[in-house]
């Protein structure tokens, strides 16, 4: 067989082994449902919340009315279901906690992989920058981009993916370090490929894993801070998120009114699909590094 | 002065490891009297440093244990905890390979043998620490230095640091796991001229364990080797050490040069292939893998460690050898 | 660190040229009075210097909310943040070290699996629907605590033991949802150090003195496993002070972080902002230096400076 036919079939088995053993580890598999529904839930939104319903002036049902046969979850202040606020939310909480990811692991993983690869003084200086984010306080330079910056989603997943992506850089650095003094990496290089492809061919596809295990988790946390930015009012006033829910919530005096079917179930949303995301990233960790198996 | 201290039968260590139960020791009988200095040497992964933490009760929990370890006349094998803690330190004490991790890195060295002291005896703090700084000085390191912290010391003057510990409770046995291991030639003499001195001071019973023969010349009177997790010859050491008749003993010997000439440190002429897993141990003799005197009855049928003359031994080649 | 600070200042100067061309769709003669006025119509450096020069004076601007210097405000709100952010902090640390042991020393029990699993949605909560859900539960369902503010108005006159009482009501409920919200974190590491510190050979060496189990664990295991604890904790302040500014704002707690929500919505109050995000920032930096000591005091093979 040929060399890269040969590298797929091991990466194929590599890879079925580990779903294997994801499978049975339990915190994974109920991860990944809770994950599943919530994922299902956003994607037919629409179809099972129609828009129509959230209309601002044309509201079906009366203001904050508690929950009953005809809306599950009770209305808000204007007369809107609750339900159908929490489903159309988990639109919007779980795309910008992608998006905000996806910049926050691209960000951290060339900082991670350049800093690593080439070491010397570009090490240093990447290093430095990165510490110096660290140590910012995300919350506070979030708040300051976003009144900045203005008030849109996208706005608020960069301001997530800013603040997050150092501890991406870090980890995968520090994987970099450790791969790099590898021998199939010298001997690559001894063989003449150029950095390029050193990265390409053996950097990446065994880094990769340790990027997708963090992605993961980094999720939850951008969950999380989606939720928190919404609350305090940077984000989107247009649009519905399970943060922007509980915002609004929180206007009406929603908790001296003891209209608590307003507040519970966005917020347990939120901590399900967070759960979801950190079991699910547990059992990554679990399955890359065999120590911390059960025995 | 010939009271038998430590009394070993028939003991069997197993771990379990993944649902598996494989013994490290596998079936050993010794006998400590006191003022003896017994070696036990082996390569590593034989069960020696096993044995060494059964006689204290130190196993982890995933160890079973069988069989009879006596001290004096406590059995420690099924001791209760209480029993079990008196007995350490006061009655068996441990210098442990590696004094580095051996210490708490955050204490300082004065303190943590004070603490061994008061452990056991019923005396004031400031007798404790006196007591330290004697200890100290008999090995050879600066009473001042009770406050300073294991990384500051270079690894021979930890290991003294770590005998003047063993003997801070004056105990009759002292058992030293690879005492010497990691430390440079010339320090190693030192530090076994001390263990052998300590033992005509204060008639100590030493126990030491290597794997490394040439430290056996210097300090002990016995010398039983091991393998696979049971004795596989044992004698005197001057006999082991220059006539060794089992095969094992004698690459054992082979491999080694002389502590204190280093020109004779050269490529040892080691054993092709590793010691066996314990959870697969060969049939018959469990060296015939590796031995290169095997011959017919030694893939079926495992040697009992028998007496030929003046030691013991396990192995068919001495038996045959005997009655020719 | 200094190298850090330096560059935090650099990037605040930033901030007021660019909110001014937002502002520049008010209108543009008040634009040039106010350009005028805070200085900005000269060469960027100088303004750094100035900006500089002014924040070493205490002079952080006049706050477009409140309309009144920023420091002023700043320092009003000051007490009740430290307050929260203290009791919070010790509490978490000290349950948090606490369950993690305990956890650690009882490995694999129920209590273990239970406090983990505590742990686990403690941390995916936001703490400020915590917090809500507390206020619900206890404030207005129960009614035994206060849901909202500092003290009660109208005990001004009241006596300073009656005003303590009251304070410590108010303070309950914000301090609880920061605590239950930090705990976990806390509650997890100390778990995994305590861990890793009873495998070390030092601890075997403990045994093998005959030391009772607890002592071993109180005099060995404990302060090593406290050393990555610190570490860690420093790296967790950003997440204290997330927690303690939005905590604050469902509680109206009159400290730092409902200032920062009153800023955020009332304008935005881009003055107050910049004080407060360098109020944070200072206040992170120094926190990680006092880690960094303690850490040093605690750890013997770290050279002292």
């Amino acid at each position: 067989m040929s060399a890269r036919a040969v590298r797929r079939t091991r990466r194929i088995q590599a890879f079925r082994s580990s779903a294997g053993l994801f499978v049975r580890n339990r915190m994974g598999i109920t991860g990944l449902a809770i994950l599943i529904v919530f994922v299902l839930m956003a994607l037919f939104a629409d179809v099972l919340a129609p828009e129509a319903r959230l209309s601002v002036t044309n509201a079906p049902g009366a203001p904050l009315q508690p929950p009953s046969a005809r809306f599950w979850l009770g209305t808000d202040e204007l007369g809107r279901s609750v339900l159908d606020l929490v489903i159309q939310g988990s639109q919007i909480s779980l795309l910008v906690g992608f998006l905000a990811t996806a910049i926050s692991m691209l960000i951290g993983a060339l900082v991670g992989i350049v800093a690593g690869y080439f070491g010397g003084w570009v090490d240093v200086i990447l290093m430095r920058f990165t510490d110096w984010f660290l140590v910012i306080p995300f919350l506070p330079l979030a708040i300051v981009l976003a009144a900045i910056l203005g008030r849109s989603l996208f706005v608020i997943a960069l301001v997530i993916g800013v603040t997050t992506w150092p501890g991406t850089a870090r980890v995968v650095r520090a994987q970099v370090l450790t791969l790099k003094e590898r021998p199939y990496v010298e001997r690559a290089r001894a063989l003449g490929a150029g950095d390029r492809q050193i990265i390409g061919r053996h950097i990446l596809p065994n880094v990769f894993p340790l990027i997708f295990a963090n992605t993961i988790l980094v999720v939850a946390v951008a969950i999380l801070t989606e939720a928190t930015l919404s609350f305090l009012g940077l984000g989107d006033p247009f649009s519905v998120s399970w943060g922007s829910i509980l915002e609004s919530a929180f206007a009406e005096g929603a908790i001296s009114l003891g209209a608590w079917w307003y507040l519970v179930p966005p917020g347990l949303c939120i901590v399900l699909v967070v759960l979801g995301f950190t079991m699910c990233g547990y059992a990554f960790d679990e399955i890359l590094d065999p120590r911390l198996r059960k025995r | 002065m010939n009271g038998t201290l430590l009394e070993i039968k028939n003991l069997r260590v197993f771990y379990e490891v993944r649902g598996v139960k494989a013994p490290a020791v596998d079936g050993v009988d010794l006998l400590l009297r006191t003022g003896d200095a017994l070696g036990l040497a082996g390569e590593s992964g034989c069960g020696k440093s096993t044995l060494a933490l059964a006689c204290l009760g130190l196993l982890p929990r995933n160890a079973t244990v069988e069989g009879s370890v006596r001290f004096k006349d406590m059995e420690v094998v099924s001791a209760k905890p209480g029993r079990l803690r008196a007995l350490r330190w006061a009655g068996i004490s441990m210098v442990f390979q590696g004094a580095m991790s051996a210490f708490n890195p955050v204490k300082r060295v004065g303190d943590q043998v004070v603490e061994a002291i008061l452990l056991h005896e019923d005396v004031s703090r400031s007798e404790a620490r006196s007591r330290m700084r004697e200890l100290f000085e008999r090995v050879g390191i600066a009473p001042r230095r009770a406050g300073d912290y294991p990384h500051e010391f270079s690894g021979g003057m930890r290991q003294r640091v770590m005998i003047a510990m063993a003997l801070a409770c004056n105990p009759p046995l002292v058992i030293a796991d690879e005492p010497t291991t990691a430390l440079d030639v010339m320090i190693q003499a030192q530090i076994l001229n001390l263990l052998a001195e300590l033992r005509e001071e204060r008639n100590i019973a030493l126990l030491v364990i290597t794997h490394d023969l040439s430290v056996l010349a210097q300090v002990a009177d016995q010398v039983a080797i091991m393998y696979a997790g049971r004795i596989v010859e044992e004698g005197s050491a001057s006999e082991i050490l220059t006539t060794p008749r089992h095969p094992y003993s004698r690459s054992l010997v082979g491999a080694f040069p002389v502590v204190g000439d280093p020109a004779s440190r050269g490529v040892p002429t080691g054993l092709p292939g590793d010691p066996p897993d314990p959870a697969a141990r060969p049939p018959g003799c469990a060296f015939h893998p590796r031995c290169p005197n095997a011959f017919e009855p030694c893939d079926r049928i495992d040697p009992a460690l028998e007496r030929h003359g003046s030691h013991l031994a396990a192995c068919h080649l001495v038996a045959r050898e005997a009655e020719s | 660190m200094l190298v850090l600070n330096f560059f935090l200042f650099r990037i605040l100067p930033g901030d007021p040229e660019r909110t001014l061309t937002r502002l520049q769709r008010v209108s543009p003669s008040t634009i040039d009075e106010v350009k005028k006025e805070l200085g900005l119509d000269r060469p960027l450096p100088i303004q750094f210097f100035d900006y500089l020069g002014d924040t070493a004076r205490g002079e952080l601007g006049v706050s477009y909310v409140f309309s009144r210097p920023v420091s002023e405000v700043i320092a009003d709100a000051l007490w009740p943040t430290i307050m929260l952010v203290g009791v919070a902090t010790v509490g978490a640390t000290v349950i948090g070290t606490l369950i993690g042991i305990w956890g650690a020393w009882r490995r694999g029990s129920a209590i273990d699996t239970a406090s983990l699993g505590f742990g686990l949605v403690t941390y995916a909560m936001p703490e400020f629907w915590l917090g809500m859900l507390l206020i619900l539960g206890f404030a207005v369902a129960l009614d035994w605590f206060p849901t909202s503010f500092m003290s009660t108005p109208g005990l001004t006159d009241a006596t300073a033991g009656v005003h303590l009482v009251d304070t410590l009501e108010h303070l309950f409920l914000p301090a609880l949802t920061l605590v239950l919200a930090l705990l976990g974190e806390y509650a997890l590491i100390m778990r995994s150090s305590v861990i890793e510190a009873m495998n070390e050979d030092y601890v075997t060496t403990a045994r093998a003195k005959g030391m009772r189990e607890a002592l071993v664990l109180r005099r060995h295991v404990v302060p090593n496993a406290l050393l990555p604890v610190v570490t860690l904790a420093a790296l967790n302040l950003g997440f204290i002070v997330s927690g303690e500014i939005t905590v604050e704002t469902v509680f109206s707690w009159p400290g730092l972080g409902q200032l920062t929500f009153r800023a955020i919505n009332g304008g935005p109050d881009y003055p107050l902002l910049q004080g407060l995000f360098l109020l944070f920032s200072v206040a992170v930096i120094f926190a990680n230096l006092v880690a960094d000591l303690l850490l040093g005091l605690l750890d013997p093979r770290i050279g002292r400076v």
